[in-house]
């Protein structure tokens, strides 16, 4: 049993949910209790999506457990084929169904059911998320890719897109990115999956030259399986950064037999600003500041390297919450000399931040709120996501473009040079007291002393404007439990109420007569 | 005029329908229980989809360290490696480490501990032989295969009732309890007016502090303030308290006839209570008309989510003016809402249970002006073109009592506001195109 407050990844059930929401023609029968459509939200409402998930669940009762639980999702089964027409069905368990044991895969053998098929056995009370959708990726693709012959003549220069999926991290922006950049080298792109296929697309990703992985947690264990069935090699370089995303180029046009470029390729798809950005003079005061990188492997990895290499940071700290990743982490961890943290548990997280004193973190929505509290500049970087990172630009983390993206996203949380040469300059100025957080940060907690200085000075000004009004001491209290967001409204509306009627002084009675006149 | 005891009538037909429910557990209660009780922690004994879920429902991870957390329940626990009691008593140890300053220590059971027969109650037991009095262990059941949404909170305050027979530190029983969580400043509220009326010794369940749980005696009486309390009821009347029979404390009309259900129990005059009530009725009504114009003739379709919904549809139909199509409930005690039924008029559909797709199948026949529903459903409807509102947005918002009679309305017109300032700004452009 283990103590758990927060968790960066949800049951592996999820992650199948997250497979079957990004294909299509897929349907997915989850063998769950009621509690357990919370998950359609994390599409409806993180990701914005305009319709459900494709996920029906059986909704079993207590007092189902007695009589035929298994009788309730053979029934599921045949009203979801017959509703939803779906081209595969995925059959599967949550947590509390697996203890039940009525074996979903089985049950749907006995069903006349016209369409395939494809059981899921995510072991709940082991493996996480992200496991579970990289196992039903495997999985699907087992069922349409595993019978089919291989073309004879596939043309080198074909390439299937692995990994991709629903509520990923900026998958959605990253695939627009990487498929322009592959097209512009001449790359003939076949299937992108998860993310947009169909299940009669994975039965065609045999006959391209070779794959490409862009998001390992997902795709590797599949890109593995069709290296080995069908002698399809993948390229496993990640794009993220200039650096890698030169590197990524490199090997694609290798495995598709193209000829190296001499005129390097960032005028293909997207304008790379990083590397002269860092390398103007604001970017001086970037130079070994401490950053404490957190995140999937993947993006952990990808972010210690673009901190140290193209942006001039000093890693402080390095860590993931993938378990199943734990060896490439440290990995990368050996060669920026830090000690790797490996674990899942955000207190632990929490307690190496503090140690590691960073000047900025990058993470993911977990450490934004640590960020937050401890008052040190953040940045996301993978998930877990938040609704902030499904945002309505084009913001994409991979390829030139994406470069350009973390440029910004991750300096601009800190201080800019010009502006920190100014705040020294004007130090014992008031109003740029040593304490004055930058311009663009919220100045929430400890408000800077000048800001106080300035706000008690304007409180004193009302006060002699409208000298008349006075509180009772219970109308006072009332107000202080208003949101103090609107409080301040609140009680100036109040005050105007009580003014123009010559109220004095000011009630509980008087702050209600006043909220219900000014209700709109 | 007395409408808090209405003959019994049912002006409805009730659809049973059963298969998928889209509606939370009774764990997503904890989501109000911690921040109302503040030393109370609640430990849901479950998996990962428990932890997973309180915290998706929760928004996002809003407290650095809140007061509640899952002790995950992982294969070897399954598998009998390890006894379930023995790793309990672990991380209560751990987490009481970590937080001393918890007085009160609440197990609350899973679909998963349910299933496989965890006995929390006796788990709390040992573990209140080992800790109290420092610190209270109890325990109640919020697993999706008993409870939805709401009724977690009604096993809570089940289990504080009966937990509180045995311990009260209070020495004197209560003559009133107002049962169901109310947001603090309706809380005060309430006292104020009740004070004016001459009720005395009221108090709330549950309490701010977990020490704050009235005693009950033969002669208290309680009144429900919240729909979803059956199980409640049913302990505070096995300690031999009486209910008074009211409709629900939501608009002016619901407040009024609630607070007169209690004034009349307590033998309050009818001048004093009209002196009393009559400001605040007079502000409510205020409050209401400025958003009547946007719901009057509007018709509304409610999902099931929080069992609130047939006070809601009583309050959008009689105070607003709107027309009701369809009240969703997850479950409806019928002794406890016949007030609400009978002031609605005849001919409303009322469900009960779920039968999502095809209740969405009727939703969008009946084209309604607004769609009351959870935070699953809400987006796809309105990319459908359609006008919703989020219900869940009833249990985390005060709504009861007269000063938010008006803010009540305008969580029902701002959706319908909203999409008519878009769609006023976009045949503002465009040559007049839809």
């Amino acid at each position: 049993m283990k103590l758990t407050m927060w968790t960066y990844e949800g049951p592996p059930h999820v992650g199948a949910m997250r497979v079957a929401a990004s294909m299509k023609g897929v349907h997915y029968v989850l063998h769950a209790p009621q509690g357990d459509t919370y998950a359609d939200l994390l599409f409806t409402m993180i990701e914005r999506r305009q319709s459900r998930p494709p996920v029906t669940y059986t909704t079993f009762q207590a007092r189902d457990l007695s009589g035929s639980t298994a009788d309730i999702f053979k029934s599921a089964c045949q009203e979801a084929v017959l509703r939803f027409k779906p081209e595969a069905l995925l059959v599967g368990s949550s947590c509390t169904a697996e203890l039940l044991q009525d074996d979903p895969g089985g049950l749907s053998r006995t069903l006349d059911i016209s369409v395939p098929v494809v059981p899921l056995e995510l072991p709940s009370y082991q493996k996480k998320e992200t496991w579970g959708a990289a196992e039903t990726f495997y999985r699907l693709v087992r069922s349409f890719a595993g019978h089919g012959q291989r073309a004879t003549d596939i043309a080198p220069n074909s390439c299937n897109i692995l990994g991709p999926t629903s509520l990923g991290f900026r998958n959605r922006d990253d695939i627009t990115e990487i498929v322009a950049l592959l097209k512009g080298i001449g790359i003939d792109i076949r299937v992108v999956a998860p993310l947009g296929a169909s299940p009669i697309d994975l039965s065609r990703l045999p006959d391209a030259a070779f794959n490409i992985v862009l998001y390992p947690e997902i795709a590797d264990v599949t890109a593995r399986w069709l290296q080995k069935t069908y002698g399809m090699p993948f390229v496993s370089t990640v794009p993220i950064g200039v650096g890698a995303t030169r590197q990524f180029l490199a090997d694609v046009r290798q495995m598709a037999g193209l000829e190296a470029s001499d005129h390097g390729d960032a005028s293909l798809g997207g304008t790379d600003r990083l590397t002269w950005y860092t390398k103007s003079v604001d970017s001086n005061y970037l130079t070994n500041k401490r950053v404490f990188i957190f995140g999937d492997a993947t993006h952990a990895i990808a972010a210690a390297r673009i901190a140290s290499r193209e942006l001039g940071f000093k890693v402080c700290g390095l860590g993931t919450y993938m378990r199943e990743f734990a060896r490439d982490v440290r990995a990368a961890a050996l060669e920026y000399g830090v000690e790797p943290l490996i674990s899942d548990d955000h207190l632990e997280v929490e307690q190496a931040i503090i140690d590691a004193r960073p000047e900025l973190v990058l993470g993911t929505q977990m450490e934004r709120h640590i960020a937050k509290r401890l008052r040190v500049p953040c940045a996301v970087i993978s998930s877990p996501v938040h609704v902030q990172d499904f945002p309505a630009r084009y913001s994409p983390q991979m390829g030139f473009e994406g470069a350009n993206v973390i440029f910004d996203s991750w300096v601009h949380p800190l201080m800019m040079g010009l502006e920190e040469h100014l705040l020294s300059m004007f130090r014992d100025d008031f109003e740029f007291h040593d304490n004055a957080s930058a311009s663009h940060l919220h100045a929430d907690g400890a408000a800077p002393a000048a800001l106080s200085v300035v706000a008690s000075t304007s409180a004193s000004t009302v006060a002699d404007l409208v000298e008349d009004a006075s509180w009772t001491s219970d109308a006072e209290k009332e107000l202080k439990k208003i949101p103090f967001f609107v409080r301040g409204k609140a009680r100036r509306n109040t005050e105007a109420f009580a003014a123009d009627r010559g109220i004095n002084p000011i009630t509980v009675e008087t702050l209600y007569d006043a909220k219900a006149h000014f209700a709109r | 005029m007395n409408q808090t005891s209405p003959t019994p009538c049912a002006p409805v037909a009730t659809i049973r329908q059963r298969g998928q429910h889209e509606v939370f557990c009774g764990l997503t209660s904890i989501i109000w229980l911690h921040r109302k009780m503040q030393d109370a922690f609640f430990l849901v004994v479950g998996s990962r989809t428990c932890a997973h879920l309180i915290q998706s429902a929760a928004g996002v991870m809003i407290f650095s360290e809140p007061r509640f957390a899952t002790a995950i329940m992982e294969e070897r626990d399954l598998a009998g490696m390890a006894d379930m009691h023995d790793e309990l008593d672990g991380v209560v140890e751990k987490l009481l480490q970590r937080r001393p300053d918890i007085r009160m220590l609440v197990l609350v059971g899973s679909c998963p501990s349910e299933v496989i027969k965890l006995d929390l109650q006796r788990a709390a037991e040992r573990l209140n032989h080992r800790l109290a009095p420092k610190h209270r262990v109890i325990s109640y059941s919020g697993s999706g295969i008993e409870t939805t949404f709401t009724q977690g909170e009604d096993n809570f305050l089940a289990a504080l009732v009966a937990d509180n027979a045995a311990n009260s530190a209070q020495d004197k029983a209560c003559d009133l309890v107002i049962a169901g969580c109310l947001a603090d400043v309706v809380e005060d509220q309430f006292s104020r007016l009740l004070t004016a009326m001459g009720v005395e010794n009221f108090c709330f369940l549950p309490g701010r502090q977990s020490d704050g749980v009235p005693r009950i005696g033969p002669k208290t009486r309680y009144i429900l303030a919240q729909p979803y309390l059956g199980a409640t009821a049913a302990a505070l009347e096995a300690l031999g308290a009486t209910r008074i029979n009211a409709i629900f404390p939501l608009g002016e009309e619901g407040t009024t006839e609630w607070l007169r259900a209690i004034a009349q129990s307590f033998g309050v005059s009818e001048t004093l209570f009209d002196t009393v009530t009559s400001g605040p009725r007079q502000r409510a009504r205020q409050a209401i008309s400025h958003y009547r114009p946007m719901l009057e003739g509007r018709s509304v379709f409610l999902f099931p989510d929080s069992q609130l919904e047939p006070s809601l549809a009583r309050y959008l139909c009689r105070e607003a003016g709107a027309e009701i199509i369809e009240i969703g409930s997850p479950y409806l005690h019928r002794e406890h809402v016949a007030g609400e039924f009978a002031l609605l008029p005849v001919g409303v559909s009322v469900s009960e249970g779920q039968d999502v797709e095809v209740q969405i199948d009727r939703c969008r026949a009946a084209n309604p002006d607004l769609i009351v529903c959870g935070m699953g459903l809400a987006n796809p409807f309105e990319a459908e073109g359609r006008v919703t509102k989020w219900s869940i947005e009833f249990a985390f918002t005060p709504i009861q009592g007269y000063e938010q009679a008006g803010d009540l309305a305008e969580l029902f017109a701002r959706p319908l506001m909203r999409n008519a300032i878009l769609a006023e700004g976009s045949r503002s452009f465009g040559g007049g195109r839809p």
